[in-house]
């Protein structure tokens, strides 16, 4: 076991299905890794410490703020971004239903959304509406008083009932 | 006036375009961009919230490898320049304007007192931490309504930097008719806006054309455009603007602050792109807070219930400078306090005092979430006293529909006041049938868990000028587009211009491009504040695109060999009643440059603002031995007047709300008495969260359309706020059973709990 170091270190990540190798920094967020070296700024950062939820990525299929992890953490292990929930053109059921039913207006909140949603679905496909309001209750969305977030999330639920495959996305 | 019949305008569209690109994460905010050989900026902000400085040791910092450069205020020359005030800039305001960075006095936690510029983020803050303040600290003055420990300004010995008076009427003789008066005391805590983006900038300076690049304006970029080019002394023109995506504004976001200088600045000193990221802690503590506000209020009325005379002591918090907003918080405040209701006679003393904690400014209804809140509880206590229902008190005192338009006889934003339409009776009458107000108050009062319903009744001022401009045009390629001044902070901006300049063009909205915020689209711009994008854009962008239709037929016209009169616009031509048509990509491809242009500019003026209005319930419960509240329920009425998207004002109303939930029952910032802030993350500064915001039913009334513009329409933007803050205190007194407790926003569980046992001792 080698002592802990401040020097870059090379690792290994596959994120939205795609093989990436880099060298970062030991104090390198995850979030920073994504953005920055990886260029997917979908992922978006909004407090830096955890609350706020808007860095939400999918981490081997767990959600988990990026923020609070280092890039290093995550050698080896799988990540789902924003930039891999649709099937190319085609918006996931999630994405489709926050469209419909304007689940978003400064979009800046909406990728940790979604993530999160979409894996609350996967585990309780069939929520009521409180149970839907305290999966999101770790994400802080400041414009839309979340009526049309939680609407949009029960209306994808309803729809990936009937159609499950749809909600396959990369990751 | 009519309420009209449109195709677009009033209906429903879904599927908003502007809305794709954010659902992929194919959204622009500022930190997406980067530039070549970027450098990164950091701020180092003052640990004191009053000290003299003596100077900054940067050796050690500059030595730090990666470190391009510190700038000190001893670097911005030898006559550096203040932030102006914005709105209503009075000369008085002068001595308590903020320099970019601090130099002799430190008057806040946060201040700006060096500039740090390295290779990247992580280094520029690696250096910021080395720099060694030496300062002496003075004692800090953090209570506005206390005698100060210190002057923070020598032209202010006592700290008041500001008195005026707003009022109508004779206030002696109105209170000498009263049969009751009724003295009350109300506070409302510090909050701001708090998008879920923080700041921020990057500017590129190409110093062979004197041409600077700056991404990251927002809110007002003609404006902060002029201030940036006067303290750079470029050529206005030189300077480019480019508006990213923006991840919520509410006011706070794009005024113009100390760094919007600083990074410019930098960038033209180092001759390379420099990027700045606020991140949260400095969000809390550099950009603007607002919303502290004293009231000392003594009504008089009758036994009836009649309101007579209105007198109010404000004292607002101003914080440590006078920022872009300069005294217009506590000016709406003392303009709009009266609200709905017709009093005799009304008195405002308005004292705005320099305290040591961050810098003020406007936050989504600025100045009336407080008066309202202050006034509607004022109207519970007066109602309690003379034993009426509360909403007995408003029904007997608002402004009749029929006495519209009504002169107030105050003033706001530098302008009388006068309701342009409304029927605020009717709006009550329509959130209290739809809450079952009466029935369900009765009900939570018998047994059970403590619950209670409140009301909340409001005015509120939109659509401010002076004017916005529009450019409608037909573009080489055949599309329709349309640009504005005004600017895009998610609001939904893009959708409400499509669907104007489609139903003037008889085009699908889809089809019409939209820009706006960029200072190279229009000359002139005045920016998305004070609810005012669709009043002024819209308008603008109306007139504008009727008479580029009347250019289009022309322009057919000749093509087709006929009059303008056989002819009429369809989706993607101009069509002859024939059949025969030129479709608009033949029209622009044969536009001739000597001809009239294919294009048309219109700066719509406004020298009146137009009055929504509305009427919120709210109904809570109350834990009194948690001091805990639960919202359970709100109901909004509303009249917004002509409604352009009604899914998006809905969104509006919804967003509002919840922000005041926000700052009626969490969101507080604290200091300790040395000035020190104590809500310096999300963690301690709480925001609603979705299983705290309760289901919100609201309903436009639509009955009012504003006869001041042609589309008949009032802004939306901050209607939702302004009332929810009031019915929450009153639903919390009612549950409490005693009318009077609530004297304070936000209604923390500390404060909720002391309340809940003075009513425990009083029984």
């Amino acid at each position: 076991m080698t002592e802990p170091s401040a020097s870059p270190r090379p690792i290994r990540v596959s994120v939205n299905g795609v093989d990436h190798e880099r060298t970062v920094e030991p104090r390198l967020l995850l979030s920073d890794f994504l953005r920055h070296d990886l260029g997917l700024t979908g992922t978006h950062v909004g407090c830096e410490h955890g609350v706020c939820g808007a860095c939400t990525v999918a981490f081997d299929d767990q959600p988990v703020r990026s923020c609070l992890m280092f890039a290093v953490q995550a050698d080896g292990h799988r990540i789902g971004t924003i930039e891999g929930m649709a099937d190319g053109e085609t918006l996931h059921p999630l994405q489709m239903a926050f469209w419909e039913l304007s689940g978003l207006q400064c979009g800046f909140c909406t990728p940790g959304f979604l993530i999160t949603a979409r894996d609350f679905l996967a585990r309780n496909p069939d929520p009521s509406e409180q149970e839907v309001r305290e999966a999101l209750s770790g994400n802080l969305c400041r414009c839309t008083g979340y009526q049309s977030i939680v609407a949009a999330v029960l209306e994808a639920a309803r729809r990936l009932r009937q159609a499950p495959l749809a909600g396959l996305g990369k990751s | 006036m009519n309420v009209r019949e449109f195709r677009h305008i009033g209906k429903e569209m879904t599927e908003r375009p502007e809305l794709r690109r954010f659902l992929s994460g194919q959204g622009r905010y500022i930190d997406d961009f980067a530039l070549p050989h970027m450098l990164h900026a950091a701020v180092l902000r003052s640990p004191y919230a009053h000290a003299e400085l003596k100077g900054l040791a940067t050796a050690e910092a500059r030595s730090l490898p990666g470190v391009a450069g510190i700038f000190t205020a001893a670097d911005l020359g030898p006559a550096p320049q203040p932030i102006p005030v914005r709105l209503n800039p009075y000369a008085t305001l002068d001595p308590y304007l903020q320099y970019p960075l601090a130099a002799g006095r430190i008057r806040y936690v946060g201040e700006p007192l060096a500039l740090v510029v390295a290779a990247s983020r992580a280094i520029a803050e690696d250096a910021a931490a080395l720099i060694a303040i030496k300062a002496t600290e003075l004692p800090a003055a953090t209570d506005a309504l206390a005698d100060p420990p210190a002057a923070l300004f020598p032209e202010a010995p006592d700290n008041i930097a500001c008195r005026f008076t707003d009022g109508f009427g004779d206030l002696g003789e109105a209170m000498q008719e009263a049969e009751e008066i009724v003295e009350f005391a109300f506070h409302t805590g510090r909050h701001s806006a708090v998008p879920l983006e923080a700041r921020g900038l990057l500017a590129a300076f190409d110093p062979g054309r004197r041409r600077l690049d700056v991404f990251g304006f927002t809110k007002v970029p003609h404006f902060n455009r002029a201030v940036l080019a006067r303290m750079l002394g470029l050529p206005e023109r030189n300077l480019n603007i480019v508006v990213p995506d923006v991840g919520g504004g509410f006011g706070v976001r794009g005024e113009f602050y100390p760094e919007d200088f600083l990074i410019p600045f930098a960038a033209m000193r180092l001759g390379r792109p420099v990027k700045w990221i606020e991140d949260r802690l400095e969000h809390l503590m550099a950009a603007n807070h607002s919303r502290e506000q004293h009231y000392a209020i003594r009504l008089g009325l009758t036994r009836a219930g009649r309101l007579l005379g209105l007198e109010v002591q404000l004292v607002n918090d101003m914080g440590a400078y006078m920022r872009t907003h300069g005294v217009i918080v506590p000016e709406l405040s003392a303009g709009m306090l009266p609200g709905p209701y017709r009093f005799t006679a009304y008195r405002c003393d308005v004292r705005a005092v320099m305290t040591n904690k961050t810098p003020t400014g406007t936050y989504r209804g600025p100045g009336r979430f407080e008066c309202n809140a202050a006034r509607e509880r004022l109207l519970d206590v007066a109602a309690a006293r003379i034993g009426i229902d509360p909403a007995e008190i408003r029904r007997r005192n608002f402004i009749p529909a029929d006495a519209m338009p009504y002169r107030l006889g105050t003033h706001a934003l530098g302008e009388e006041v006068i309701y342009d339409s409304g029927d605020y009776p009717a709006a009550l009458a329509d959130v209290l049938a739809r809450s079952g107000y009466k029935a369900n108050r009765h009900a939570a009062h018998v047994g059970g868990p403590r619950r209670g319903f409140g009301i909340g009744c409001f005015v509120e001022k939109t659509g401010k000028g002076p004017y916005e401009g529009a450019r409608v045009a037909l573009d080489p390629s055949g599309v329709i587009e349309v640009a504005t001044g005004a600017t895009s902070l998610g609001q939904g901006l893009e959708t409400m211009l499509a669907k104007v300049v489609a139903e003037a063009l008889f085009q699908p909205p889809e089809r019409i491009l939209v820009r706006s915020g960029e200072t190279g689209l229009l000359q002139f711009g005045g920016g998305s504040f004070a609810s005012r994008a669709t009043v002024l854009a819209g308008n603008a962008a109306w007139q504008a695109a009727q008479e580029l239709a009347g250019r289009l037929i022309g322009a057919a016209a000749g093509r087709l060999g006929t009059t303008s009169a056989n002819l009429h616009l369809v989706p993607g031509a101009v069509a002859a009643a024939d059949g025969n048509m030129v479709t608009l990509s033949e029209l622009a491809r044969g536009a001739d440059p000597l001809g009239p242009e294919l294009a048309v500019t219109v700066y719509f003026p406004a020298p009146h603002m137009a009055y929504a209005h509305g009427a919120v319930v709210a109904s809570v419960e109350v834990d009194p031995a948690l001091g805990r509240v639960l919202p359970l329920r709100l109901w909004v009425s509303y009249d917004v007047g002509t409604v352009i998207n009604p899914d998006i004002v809905g969104a509006q109303i919804e967003g509002g709300a919840a922000q005041a939930i926000g700052g009626a029952l969490l969101e507080a910032f604290v200091y300790d008495s040395a000035g020190q802030l104590q809500s310096g993350s999300l963690a301690d500064y709480l925001l609603p969260v979705a299983d705290f915001v309760p289901p919100i039913s609201h309903h436009d009334l639509g009955r009012s359309p504003s006869p001041l513009n042609p589309l008949g329409v009032k802004g939306a933007g901050e209607a939702g706020l302004v009332g929810v803050g009031a019915a929450l205190a009153n639903a919390v007194a009612d549950a409490l059973g005693l009318p009077a407790a609530v004297d304070r926003l936000p209604m923390t569980p500390e404060r909720v709990w002391r309340w809940a046992q003075a009513v425990k001792a009083a029984a």
